[in-house]
């Protein structure tokens, strides 16, 4: 369905956008106060202090000069514990991307087995059940402690976390395949591997993408966590080194970063589900 | 060395295959017995030092050897005294370091100040390692990478080293605390909304936060609040939570107050959300709060990277103790790559020139201080506050413990290498007027009134 006036949409985006922006800066508008204490005391306080109030909010100015700063150098290296968000981000990335990766090479495959055996599918169903909804988070302590090793810990979140919904798709697009087509398959003698391969893939395929898609998604929202427990490098450290600063303008910063890679890692998958897809 | 001989003198071969002194066939062997000989003369000096201290008098030495003949009496000697071991470790004193890149963990509090400062002001660098210095999320977290040796040593609360050695919390582990990071520097902060209430018995009901279970934090804030007649559980709720997150805990009024460490305090202040109510040092003048701790483990297999890394830490504790160095050491490690605060804030906490948050500027230059030397009653005080809020169960051989754990000996020595002024072993430890007897540590938990063992 195509509109007649196709850019309507995009102009009423930046319409919620001035809204969202006007209305967060009359929020956090304060005009100028008088100082209440003398001024030995107002040197030694923040500026919000010095008028007898709390530190407030930062403002739409503040946010868009920490973001400028942010955008104009991502990629500078102060030491072990000051990298550039560009750096963070990256190595955020890194640890999804691998934890996705094996998650997929474990959960596709053992989906496969479990999708056109029922007898498995029973058999594993209450541990699938029961290990899906842990939060993986929950998962951490036990990591650092048999891993001992906090950058592995955290791709094993990754990992056990982007499983479930790969793997619980993938056994529903197998065993949800055709019955004509296999038996179509099957009269024509074709190998079981050969079906495999050539018949339930292609028609479970757009199943399986669905589950990875919703595997990174979750993935992505869970690193900023992981990496806010274990720290050391990542977005997530990021946010948690800013907020030991109190700094909200660097936290709102970083999470509009994380948004956006957010929605491109999805982008992407759903440009790969398209690739997929098929008519019946 | 033999490459170094004088050519102008002519006992000296220089040519011909054969080594210098004539005496062996090649150069290596030369050098190769040259060494033996070191290490033989060195032994030496081992064996003639404990055979002086085992028989005063020499006349008695040399009856006993004629007696029982020389072998018998180093076999006699030596399942008396581990002289093998005694050799080993005399040789390793002057050895080279076994490792030189190592990690260190911190959390980002001014308690950790040497460990931080010796990084940018290098300290590290000047006893040869090349330190990284790693900040971390929590107390629990840094516990768990020290344990899992992904940190060589680590900035921990003073109790932790006993608490892990103990098994309280987590597998017994045997660890040291061979020195202390920094004494005071602790506060009670308060909510703005409670600026008229500096009476503690009108605290009943207050939300308090302390950084961790086993943190002095915890046990003054106890101590605190039961010498003011609260029952600490039952009258008001402690929890633990990481120092970043007290502050804005305060503003979201999640929580009445804190007994933090800096620059907590102070940020609450500049920001405009607390004020601090009272300073730890009034609380015990002088009681530790953070140290410097490593496994037994990495000591033992580690001696000389161990000695030069307490080494540096002990010179930046001499250098963060002058007062004159506070502004440079602030300036230093405010940094994102440090602390991540205002420079202002540190500046405060570590020159002691301070806004209360309550509109007045006050100056104690003792707010924070710094004193490495790990002393067995800290230690022992602590293991009698874990015993007397049940953290500790069953018999505590608190004399033991606090050896094992804090390495005074150690601290002691090298303080003396590095010509810092000796402790006193004796110094009493006074909190909140009552004094405190080390060597009574069962009696003095059996004399508070608010207790749960």
């Amino acid at each position: 369905m195509r509109s007649a006036r196709p850019w309507l949409a995009p102009l009423l985006s930046a319409l919620f956008l001035a809204l969202l922006v006007g209305v967060w800066y009359l929020a956090t508008y304060q005009p100028a106060a008088e100082a209440t204490v003398d001024s030995e005391y107002a040197a030694l306080v923040g500026q919000a202090a010095s008028t007898g109030a709390k530190s407030a909010m930062p403002t739409p100015g503040e946010v868009g000069a920490k973001l400028w700063e942010h955008l104009s150098d991502p990629f500078y290296d102060r030491g072990t514990n000051d990298k550039g968000i560009g750096i963070q981000l990256l190595y955020s990335i890194g640890r999804v991307l691998l934890g996705f990766g094996l998650a997929a090479l474990v959960a596709i495959p053992l989906g496969f087995v479990i999708g056109m055996s029922p007898l498995i599918y029973k058999a594993l169903d209450p541990f699938i059940q029961v290990l899906k909804p842990v939060s993986p988070l929950a998962w951490m302590p036990l990591a650092l402690y048999t891993i001992k090793d906090s950058g592995i810990s955290a791709i094993f979140v990754i990992f056990i976390c982007s499983l479930w919904p790969m793997l619980v798709n993938t056994a529903f697009g197998v065993a949800g395949v055709r019955r004509d087509w296999l038996n179509v398959a099957r009269t024509l003698e074709v190998s079981r591997l050969r079906t495999a391969f050539q018949v339930i893939l292609p028609a479970a395929a757009p199943t399986i993408m669905t589950g990875m898609r919703i595997s990174i998604g979750i993935a992505w929202l869970v690193i900023v966590a992981a990496e806010m427990l274990v720290g050391g490098t990542g977005i997530g450290y990021f946010v948690w080194n800013e907020w030991n600063n109190l700094s909200i303008a660097n936290i709102i910063s970083a999470i509009l970063f994380i948004g956006l890679i957010g929605m491109a890692l999805d982008t992407l998958l759903a440009r790969l589900a398209r690739a997929v897809t098929y008519r019946e | 060395m033999s490459a170094f001989r004088n050519p102008f003198d002519h006992r000296v071969r220089l040519h011909r295959g054969g080594c210098a002194c004539g005496r062996h066939a090649s150069q290596a062997e030369h050098d190769h017995a040259e060494a033996l000989e070191a290490r033989q003369l060195q032994d030496r000096v081992v064996e003639g030092a404990v055979m002086r201290a085992l028989f005063p008098q020499d006349e008695m030495r040399r009856g006993f050897l004629r007696a029982v003949g020389a072998g018998t009496a180093l076999a006699a000697v030596s399942t008396l005294f581990p002289l093998g071991l005694a050799k080993e470790a005399f040789a390793q004193g002057a050895g080279a370091l076994e490792k030189t890149k190592l990690k260190v963990g911190f959390i980002p509090i001014t308690c950790a100040t040497p460990i931080i400062m010796a990084h940018p002001l290098g300290f590290y660098s000047k006893y040869g390692l090349d330190v990284e210095v790693v900040k971390t999320a929590g107390w629990a977290v840094i516990r768990d990478k020290a344990l899992a040796k992904e940190y060589d040593a680590a900035h921990m609360l003073s109790p932790m080293p006993l608490a892990i050695s103990t098994g309280t919390g987590s597998n017994p582990i045997p660890w040291t605390a061979p020195a202390v990071e920094n004494i005071n520097g602790q506060a009670i902060t308060l909510a703005m909304k409670h600026k008229d209430k500096r009476d503690p018995k009108d605290w009943k009901g207050f939300k308090f936060a302390v950084p961790f279970d086993y943190s002095m934090h915890n046990y003054l804030l106890r101590y605190y609040l039961a010498e003011h007649g609260l029952d600490p559980d039952r009258d008001v709720q402690i929890r633990s939570v990481p120092p970043p997150e007290m502050v804005a805990n305060l503003r979201a009024d999640n929580i009445d107050g804190f007994l933090a460490p800096d620059p907590v305090n102070q940020r609450a202040v500049y920001d405009g959300v607390g004020f601090i109510h009272t300073l730890s040092k009034e609380i015990w003048d002088g009681h530790p709060c953070c140290v410097f701790s490593a496994s037994k483990e990495f000591v033992a297999q580690n001696p000389n990277t161990y000695h030069a890394l307490l080494k540096s830490i002990l010179d930046a504790t001499a250098y963060a103790r002058k007062a004159e160095n506070r502004k440079e050491i602030a300036a230093a490690i405010a940094p994102a790559n440090y602390l991540n605060q205002p420079v202002t804030v540190v500046e405060q906490v570590l020159t002691g020139t301070y806004a209360d948050g309550l509109g007045n500027v006050k100056k104690d230059p003792n707010r924070i201080d710094f004193d490495p030397f790990p002393y067995d009653s800290f230690a022992v005080w602590i293991l009698t506050q874990m015993k007397r809020w049940g953290q500790l169960k069953g018999e505590v051989d608190y004399a033991k413990v606090a050896k094992d754990v804090f390495l005074a000996t150690d601290a002691a020595r090298l303080m003396k290498e590095l010509g810092m002024p000796a402790a006193d072993p004796a110094r009493p430890i006074v909190v909140m007027g009552k004094t405190f007897d080390p060597k009574q540590p069962a009696a003095y938990v059996d004399s508070f009134a608010i207790k749960r063992s």
